[in-house]
């Protein structure tokens, strides 16, 4: 068994013919936490739905934890033990927060898809439910329509749902997108705390984030990986310079 | 052999009336999302409105005029109702499109009563254009041939060559951009709405006197017409069209083919005896369930394509 | 138990107490009969209820718009025919009071068949494929003869002589309290359902089907269960239609039903548990109440339809659970006056357009059954302009006026939530 928890081979993804994602290749070892920056319209979201199953790839392969997942619906995919956030906010907008994060739960706690398990006698789920909760700073807002929560506070459910089956390895797509500066620093302590022992992949823009928060950076443009490694070295690659600009120097 | 030709000529005229409904709806789920249910009540209020206009006017001119209010109606609908809907989801559409069914059907018993209107081919349309071994084909079927192909045409030239047909024919390509383009949205949706309540009104006007005219047309013809737009794939005008001229072929010679399903399997030597259920499929003539075809392909083409024959998204 | 779970538990004893006793409202003591309209409405509602719950398992719990749930109910009456006629020959051993769970699982397999197309698909195609189903399954109950028994539908006798409490149902009123209790076990078990990983899942794919596949569901199979298990409770509903009516054709599995049981569903309100009952409630009431005087009903039955997609999509339920804060806040009172002026102007719009169907149905229905219009008495001559006028101007002058009250009306309710809000957000 390799080291790696996820690993791209010569990843491509064409929508008609245009080519989207151009021969990905990534390895990201457990218990790192990799961050994906690019400009916009890189791809980089595009590569989050080719990991997590949504869209089927072109060309390549992809393994979690030595298996090969591409082709895989995405549910199958998920219970691999892979999980993901929407950089556009996925959630259940009628169902309160804590149903929400329950339904999050459930097929990891192993319901499956019992109509005969009455919920409200299921100790173990409403505590780690309720855990949930506490841990996301939701909990005064346990029983609000998920669809009426603040910006920062759907963000901080999904984050809540995409961690909560206990994946192990995790996929982040601008967590902290939209943000206020105190809201941001709480989602990247949120985030540092649940990531602990676990794999993370995140898309993010934030720069202070990034370099605060990831082991290893890889740069997408275009579809094509330019720079991969450790942040010092990503930034002082010239070719990253070019791309971003100096924007790295501002972070 | 005349048999055949008299089918495929009636199923020609019918896949085209098809067609005429079919492509109105499919411009207006192509633009809107919505999935209109009542498509098949206004073709039945284009063939009373036509009815009504026609002892006044005369055919003709109810011919330009029924369709004209039908597509009034259809700006109405979409004004008023639609739009005030549509930020609920499009469920709520089908919901609302869905309730219109019911008040149109009772709405017409209620102005026109419940017997069908002696709404017939006028006189200078009925004669017989040509005989084939026997076979008359009245000139009132080689007529509706002619409109609904120069509709067809019409619609055709007004998508290629006007500037709301570039923005409609956007929108048929990519749904997400018709907003982009920074057209007046809601008013090209009026107007396709209204179009299509045109295409399905003309559609009244001429298959009202070739079928009949009574408050059941919408309801028997409905389905059918779903079953085309869904079956060719929705979005897909050119589905559409193959759908249509399909359906009609399909619906009119398995009324005439009196084999059943046993006799397919006789020749394989296979004999069912005994009086049941499963005796009674077998030996049910294709005449029969001519009606079940169009529901059963359906079926089976949503199963395994959701898109449909051409459609290019998913239903 | 919080005081809101207290009232609902209390509303529903005091529904099911009114169920047992509606009949006994109505009880002729000169004759000592029971009234056998009374009776017979009041088992329709209990199917109907039954049909509608099911029916929101799809529409409002898992957000499947289907239109072949008759077919379910449907099929269930035709076994139930069969069943009850196996039965009387003897063959098979079973009291009438489990007769229905028979019916239940009829519709259960048909369901488990034709759930299996239908949910690899969702939302239009979905509704395009139970549309193909309906269809398919109204012709083919045309066609053949064995088991549908073609137009004539197939009949039974439902005095089968088992029964657990030694009842022979040759009153209308044994039948209804063996439709009460099924309804009531049904509606319990529904109510369970939503309460359990798979109701909650249902629910989820509702709102987002996507976001479900990555939290490790496969919407499909959600949707299908669903899908099955509806099937099973409106197998039950038409279990207990062929008890009562002794006859099923294909009118139980047509079109209409379908729409019915939408029509109930979405007009009681999808969003909460009870709407559905609500609402097959009130349709029924309609159904035999004004069908009688007016022949128009559907009409009104639409447009009360398409005015809730319109102004109420949550349904009456969802109308009455929008006052809870107001109610929660003691501030009720101060909707009374608004609610009287947007009455006024409301019932003089209804008026108006109801004269204004019925003038137009007289005119010709009513002139072919030879009826004419008789309002407090007075025959109406539907030819004069004044009635047609008057009608008009009921429907033109409250509807301008309506919408002024009702832009008042919105300030003051406004206004009050506004004034609750904080006291909500610290709840
Ligand atoms: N389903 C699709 N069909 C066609 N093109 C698509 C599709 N999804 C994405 N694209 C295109 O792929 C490109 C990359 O999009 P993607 O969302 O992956 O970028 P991104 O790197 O996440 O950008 P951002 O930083 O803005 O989130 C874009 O040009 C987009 O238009
Ligand atoms: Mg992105």
């Amino acid at each position: 068994m390799s080291d790696a928890a996820l690993a791209l081979k010569n990843v491509g993804k064409a929508f008609g013919n245009l080519e989207i994602i151009r021969g990905v290749s990534l390895d990201i070892a457990r218990g790192e936490r990799h961050a994906i920056i690019g400009p916009n319209g890189a791809g980089k979201t595009t590569l989050f739905n080719l990991i997590s199953g949504r869209f089927r790839i072109s060309s390549g392969e992809i393994l979690l934890n030595d298996v090969r997942i591409d082709g895989l619906p995405p549910h199958k995919i998920n219970r691999m033990g892979l999980s993901r956030s929407f950089q556009i906010t996925s959630i259940f907008h009628r169902l309160s927060v804590f149903e929400n994060l329950r339904c999050a739960l459930l097929w990891s706690m192993g319901y499956r898809y019992s109509f005969w398990t009455p919920l409200w006698l299921q100790r173990e789920l409403t505590a780690r439910t309720d855990a949930m909760l506490e841990d996301l700073n939701l909990t005064p807002r346990r029983d609000t329509a998920a669809g009426l929560l603040s910006y920062a506070d759907q963000r901080a459910l999904e984050i809540g749902m995409t961690i909560a089956g206990g994946a192990s390895v995790i996929l982040l797509d601008e967590p902290t997108a939209g943000m206020s500066n105190s809201e941001t620093d709480n989602a990247v302590a949120l985030i540092r705390r649940v990531s602990k022992g676990k794999t993370l992949l995140m898309v993010e823009h934030d720069m202070k984030v990034v370099f605060d928060l990831a082991d290893v950076i890889t740069v997408l443009v275009y579809g094509q990986v330019i720079a991969s490694g450790p942040p010092h070295i990503v930034r002082a690659n010239p070719a990253v310079q070019e791309a971003y600009l100096g924007a790295l120097d501002a972070a | 052999m005349e048999i055949v030709l008299v089918s495929l000529f009636n199923g020609l005229v019918y896949g085209m009336l098809l067609f005429m409904l079919a492509s109105g709806l499919t411009l207006i789920f192509s633009m809107m999302g919505v999935l209109n249910f009542a498509h098949a009540s206004i073709y039945m209020i284009g063939a009373y409105l036509a009815f009504t206009v026609s002892r006044f006017v005369g055919f003709f001119p109810a011919l330009i005029i029924a369709p004209l209010l039908c597509a009034l109606i259809g700006a109405a609908i979409e004004v008023w109702g639609l739009r005030r809907v549509h930020h609920n989801g499009h469920i709520a559409e089908l919901l609302f499109t869905f309730g219109l069914v019911f008040i149109v059907q009772r709405s017409v018993q209620m102005i026109w009563g419940m017997l069908p209107m002696a709404y017939r081919v006028p006189p200078s349309l009925d004669f017989s254009l040509f005989t084939i071994y026997g076979a008359n084909f009245p000139a009132y079927r080689g007529f509706m041939l002619l409109v609904s192909v120069g509709m067809l045409v019409a619609t055709w030239l007004l998508l290629k060559k006007t500037r709301i047909g570039l923005v409609i024919q956007a929108a048929l390509t990519h749904p997400q951009m018709a907003s982009a383009l920074g057209h007046n949205v809601p008013r090209v949706f009026t107007i396709v709405f209204a179009g299509g309540c045109l295409l399905a009104g003309l559609a009244g006007v001429i298959g009202g006197n070739y079928q009949t005219t009574e408050p059941g047309m919408a309801e028997s013809m409905g389905p059918i017409v779903f079953v085309v737009v869904v079956f060719g794939g929705l979005g897909s005008l050119a589905g559409c069209f193959v759908a249509s001229i399909l359906m009609g072929l399909i619906m009119t010679f398995a009324v005439v083919i009196n084999t059943s399903m046993l006799d397919l399997l006789r020749p394989l030597g296979i004999t069912v005896t005994g009086d049941n259920l499963f005796t009674e499929i077998l030996t049910v003539p294709v005449a029969r369930i001519g009606a079940l075809l169009p529901f059963a392909m359906m079926i089976i083409i949503l199963s395994f394509r959701p898109r449909g024959l051409m459609g290019t998204r998913d239903t | 138990m919080t005081a809101s779970r207290f009232w609902q538990i209390s509303i529903w004893i005091l529904v099911l107490a009114l169920a047992i006793a509606a009949p006994w409202a109505f009880y002729n003591y000169h004759t000592g009969r029971q009234s056998g309209f009374v009776i017979s409405m009041l088992s329709q509602m209990g199917m109907m209820s039954i049909l509608a719950l099911s029916y929101n398992m799809l529409l409002g719990q898992a957000g499947l718009f289907s239109l072949c749930h008759a077919t379910f109910f449907g099929i269930g009456g035709y076994a139930t025919i069969h069943f009850l006629n196996m039965a009387s020959a003897g063959s098979l051993p079973l009291p009438m009071e489990l007769i229905p769970l028979l019916s239940g699982l009829s519709g259960l397999g048909l369901a488990i068949v034709l759930g299996y197309i239908a949910t690899k698909q969702r939302a239009t195609a979905f509704a395009m494929i139970t549309l193909g189903i309906g269809e398919l399954m109204v012709t083919s109950a045309l066609m053949f003869q064995h088991f549908f028994g073609g137009e004539g539908g197939v009949n039974t006798n439902r005095m089968i002589g088992r029964s657990l409490f030694g009842l022979t149902y040759a009153q209308g009123i044994q039948v209804y309290y063996l439709i009460l209790a099924w309804t009531l076990l049904s509606a319990l078990a529904m109510f369970f359902l939503t309460m359990t990983p798979l109701g909650r899942m249902a629910n989820a794919s509702r709102d987002n089907f996507e976001r479900v596949q990555f939290v490790g569901y496969d919407p499909r199979m959600v949707r299908f269960f669903q899908f099955a298990l509806s099937g099973l409770f409106a197998g039950i509903g038409g279990g207990l239609y062929a008890i009562t009516y002794e006859i099923v054709t294909f009118d139980a599995l047509a079109a209409p039903l379908s729409a019915n049981a939408l029509l109930m569903a979405y007009i009681g309100g999808s969003a909460s548990f009870g709407g559905p009952i609500l609402g097959a409630v009130l349709i029924t009431l309609l159904q035999s109440g004004v069908s009688l005087m007016s022949n128009s009903w559907l009409v009104y039955v639409g447009v009360l339809f398409i005015s809730m997609v319109i102004f109420a999509p949550s349904g009456i339920m969802g109308l009455v659970t929008a006052h809870g804060p107001i109610v929660r806040g003691g501030q009720l009172g101060r909707l009374a006056v608004p609610y009287i002026r947007v009455l006024v102007p409301g019932i003089l719009m209804v008026a108006g357009f109801v004269g204004l169907v019925e003038l137009t149905s007289f005119l010709t229905i009513g002139a072919a059954q030879g009826k004419s219009l008789v309002l407090f008495g007075n025959k109406i001559d539907v030819h004069a302009t004044l009635p047609w006028l008057s009608a008009a101007v009921c429907l033109l002058g409250g509807g301008f006026w309506l919408r002024l009250e009702a832009r008042s009306f919105r300030r003051v309710w406004e206004g009050l939530m506004q004034g609750l809000k904080p006291q909500r957000s610290v709840a």
